[in-house]
């Protein structure tokens, strides 16, 4: 029996997990994927948004400035890349001048700090590739980028770090509300108990409420397609560039991220199925013609490669954070400022489950700093040398877009929560993120997740499942 | 650590460079060589087909490689393997990292880049769809296959028809998978003809010219790809789209040089190649830098790398030691082989880079060859071809041995030469030439290694 079952393992469930051992050890996150971080927390923009954009007011609105404030410090804990590049948000005409007054208001409402309608000349000052048809634009100074899937990783392994458990390929089938507690089942029939339950299962939040009976809300999928370029095109632009929403949306956006590639997208387009992560022709050539707007000079030829993100849009028009049940909490809905507002709903999670009855007191023993997870990269060459000594893997380069040691992936195997494919490895080291995408690596990041894990080459997956790279020795 | 002259990358051109330079009397000389073994991407190429303009004669890929690794060893020429260079400065401070070393510095007297090329991927073609296991480069898969041993694919599309691409798709059936198609974008192969002919036609493969992929289905691992039909605009043409199941889409769509170093180190880039801007000597934008090789365009042929290796090596040697550059003499011609085939009509000579196209008239009247080794050539492919089986030997530790036949054998007995091969486990060491099988399937030939492996 566990105190309480937090369903899902992305950023929500990784840091409702976290901030439960603060006071908690007997926490258990159920992830129906191979790996965490599989959902839309592995595919998005990873923005910190200040928080000028909600309703003032609104969930989202609160958690998001709140969230955003807290972020910087987290990520200092949990060693998690972050970033404050700033934000803009641009306009072309007097009419988008009058927008950018409202989002200022409501910003300054919100409580964001520091904003300021600037000119296009000023705003090209800050970022010269700017299309000199941007005429206007709000500055937004706390505006921030963090890597989405490292904070989602990094928060899970510092709550496993400090007692929670992790059980992955468990998909939530079943709930019986056996009244101390629920009875959990899994579509392969396995069953755990746990008193408290936290609903975080993103896109499929709605059909985990539907579990318990709560039919109050839906989740609709909602595609965004993505380009990556290499870093060498860091210069086109350093802060993320929004424009001014039109009746048609947010538009697309145009970053710099984390680790110094640029980002550029997403489009926008409800699907019926939420597990559809395709790119396709005309989303890519819509990313295309939309950047257009911010740059004319965009070196489409770096391109190394494009994704999709399924973001879990709530038919609510706000986060939905409640309780339906006695013992269990929804988090969902958590769409756009959903990254951003992460810490704070956590924090709200935590705070209804301690008034339904968890334990309140702080535990002395909880380490708010993440076990590992230096980057390598970062140390002084006397550091690495010295690490070399003590390990000599680390001497070893894998990647070499990335320059990911030998030792790294080791480690990432190891650390919590630990690597079990290549796409794993990919999200906890870059290997394989950078221009040539794994062509180099990939066979002998294969090779060492063989030996780690004990299993034959033939074995190792992409991502779990069938996802097997061979089919077996080619002799003998 | 200070050195004359470090040689970045030990594959063709680096060793090449390496013995030009000792050649020309440079004593202090360093190859860095990131795999464990010199000899680069020639290595996992166990086909044959090189040295042809070189040493004027037809090796495998192991077997050029090992020719330039021995022509070191025996010069006493310094390599380190398992080593990457990950930063070079202007001044040429060479910084590497190993795991007996560490991160360590060299300063050099002259370099030479000879990182050779990075293929081309999905990403940067962006073909929409899912992203699955099983979307290959052909260089991914050809060291899958030949170095690690794992049958990379089952059911293999191959968009893409450049060398790699016509190799894996010979060399993916003969170690039993089925290869559906060989898409091409253009309306001609970019392949050597000679690749055509041994690598689809000899085994009835399909290619497809101004085909290309639309879209990759399958979640998990792939389970097959939309192709289509595109115009001389490379637009596709309407309801041309076709459904082909598959668990394998191996892309052989282009090499890129590889010149992140060259970048950092400040060196002019050439945008059109991708590669250094280089002199006559090879000598890059800095003095005493030179490039040679694919880090400096994408060559046809590994004899050309070898060439402008040697050149770069005597321009380093000469640099170091305050020679005059010396003159270059280009040996052999540097004639372009023959490519794209569009209407196999006819016999395509293969026994020189000339590739003539051979007419048999009705009355056994033959034209169109350049010499009489093609009159030869063609009665002999009339009445049965002949080809040089190349393939790998299991070991008892994993290895995998190139080898190959020692000389034609006949295209249907190539079955059962697979068979008698891929039952054997050989036990290391084994040395190049050694017979591994006496008159594998009856057909008269020796099966041999190609390579050296094991202490």
């Amino acid at each position: 029996m566990y105190k309480i079952a937090v369903i899902g393992g992305g950023v929500i469930g990784g840091m409702v997990a976290r901030q439960l051992t603060k006071y908690e050890k007997s926490v258990l996150i159920l992830e129906k994927e191979g790996d965490v971080a599989m959902g839309q927390s592995k595919a998005n923009s990873g923005i910190v948004h200040g928080g000028y954009d909600p309703k003032p007011n609104s969930l989202k609105a609160i958690l998001n400035v709140k969230g955003s404030k807290m972020m910087e410090n987290l990520c200092k804990d949990l060693k998690v890349k972050y970033r404050k590049n700033g934000t803009m948000v641009v306009g072309f005409t007097e009419e988008d001048v009058t927008q950018l007054k409202v989002l200022k208001e409501r910003g300054d409402l919100n409580g964001v700090e520091g904003l300021e309608i600037i000119s296009g000349e000023e705003a090209r000052l800050k970022e010269p590739n700017l299309d000199e048809t941007v005429s206007c634009a709000l500055y937004v100074p706390s505006g921030a980028i963090v890597c989405p899937y490292e904070l989602t990783i990094h928060s899970i392994g510092n709550a496993m770090d400090n007692g929670a458990e992790l059980k992955l390929n468990f998909q939530v089938d079943k709930i019986e509300n056996k009244g101390k507690y629920f009875l959990i089942t899994s579509s392969k029939g396995d069953v755990v108990e746990a008193e408290y339950i936290v609903n975080a299962a993103g896109i499929h939040s709605d059909e985990i409420a539907h579990l318990i009976g709560d039919r109050s809300f839906n989740i609709t999928g909602r595609r965004g397609e993505y380009f990556l370029l290499d870093k060498e095109t860091g210069d086109l632009v350093d802060m993320t560039i929004f424009r001014v929403p039109t009746k048609m949306g947010k538009g697309v956006l145009a970053t710099k991220t984390v680790d110094g590639n640029i980002l550029l997208g997403p489009t926008s387009e409800d699907i019926e199925d939420k597990e559809n992560k395709e790119t396709s022709a005309q989303g890519l050539g819509l990313v295309r013609e939309r950047e257009r707007e911010f740059f004319k000079n965009i070196p489409w030829d770096k391109v190394i490669t494009q994704f999709t993100g399924v973001r879990a849009h709530g038919d609510q028009g706000d986060f939905i954070i409640n309780s339906p049940m006695e013992r269990f909490v929804n988090a969902a809905g958590i769409e756009s400022p959903g990254l951003s507002s992460a810490p704070a709903i956590a924090e709200m999670v935590v705070e209804m489950l301690m008034d339904m009855g968890v334990n309140s007191e702080a535990r002395a023993d909880f380490d708010p700093i993440k076990k590992g997870g230096t980057n390598f990269k970062d140390l002084s060459m006397e550091e690495k040398n010295a690490l070399i000594q003590e390990d000599d893997t680390y001497g070893r380069v894998i990647c070499r877009c990335e320059e990911v040691t030998e030792g790294e992936i080791r480690r990432a195997l190891r650390e919590n929560p630990p690597a079990r494919d290549v796409d794993g490895i990919k999200r906890r080291t870059r290997s394989g993120m950078g221009r040539c995408q794994g062509g180099f690596c990939m066979p002998n990041v294969a090779e060492i997740i063989a030996d780690e894990l004990g299993i034959s080459y033939d074995e190792v997956t992409k991502m779990g499942g069938n996802s097997k790279y061979t089919f077996g020795r080619i002799k003998g | 650590m200070e050195k004359d002259l470090v040689i970045i990358g030990g594959g063709p051109a680096g060793m090449a460079a390496a013995v030009a330079a000792r050649e020309r009397g440079l004593k202090d000389i360093l190859i860095i060589e990131r795999d464990d073994r010199l000899g680069g991407i020639l290595r996992q190429c166990i086909h044959n087909g090189f040295g042809l303009h070189r040493f004027k004669e037809e090796l495998t890929g192991p077997e050029y490689g090992e020719r330039y690794e021995t022509m070191v060893k025996d010069m006493d020429i310094d390599y380190m393997v398992n080593t990457m260079v990950i930063d070079l400065s202007e001044d040429k401070v060479v910084t590497a990292v190993n795991k007996e070393k560490g991160f360590f510095n060299i300063r050099a007297k002259s370099v030479v880049l000879a990182m050779g090329c990075r293929e081309k991927n999905r990403g940067a073609l962006a073909i929409p769809g899912e992203r699955p296991a099983g979307v290959y480069s052909a260089g991914t898969a050809q060291k899958i296959v030949n170095i690690k041993g794992y049958l990379a694919g089952k059911e293999v599309v191959i968009l893409g028809s450049g060398d790699i691409g016509l190799i894996m798709a010979r060399r993916m059936t003969l170690e039993g998978a089925k290869v559906k198609a060989v898409l091409e974008i253009m309306e001609d192969s970019g392949g050597l003809t000679r690749n055509i002919v041994q690598c689809l036609n000899d085994f009835d493969i399909p290619l497809k010219l101004r085909h290309t992929v639309k879209e990759i289905h399958g979640r998990e691992r792939v389970t097959g790809v939309t192709t289509v039909q595109v115009d001389e605009n490379f637009k596709p043409v309407p309801n041309t789209e076709e459904y082909i199941s598959c668990d394998t889409l191996m892309l052989s769509v282009g090499l890129i040089p590889e010149n992140e170093l060259s970048k950092k180190a400040g060196i002019e880039m050439n945008p059109k190649t991708r590669g250094p801007v280089i002199s006559d000597y090879k000598e890059t934008s800095v003095r005493g830098i030179f490039a040679c090789g694919n880090v400096v365009k994408v060559h046809e042929l590994v004899d050309f790398v070898s060439q402008e290796g040697e050149i770069a090596g005597r321009g380093a040697a000469d640099f170091v030691m305050g020679n005059q550059p010396s003159e270059i003499k280009v040996k052999g011609s540097q004639n372009e082989q023959k490519k794209g085939v569009k209407n196999l009509g006819g016999i395509i000579c293969t026994i020189c880079p000339n590739g003539c196209k051979i007419q048999v008239a009705g009355d056994g009247t033959i034209s169109g060859n350049l010499c009489k080794r093609g009159v030869e050539y063609a009665l002999q492919e009339m009445k049965e071809p002949l080809r040089t089986l190349t393939s790998v030997v299991n070991t008892e530790d994993g290895l995998m041995v190139p080898v190959k036949t020692d000389k034609p054998i006949s295209l249907k007995s190539m079955k059962k030469a697979m068979e008698e091969l891929n039952s054997l486990t050989l036990v290391l060491p084994i040395r190049l030439g050694d017979i591994i099988i006496k008159d594998i399937g009856e057909t008269g030939a020796n099966l041999v290694a190609t390579a050296s492996l094991g202490d």
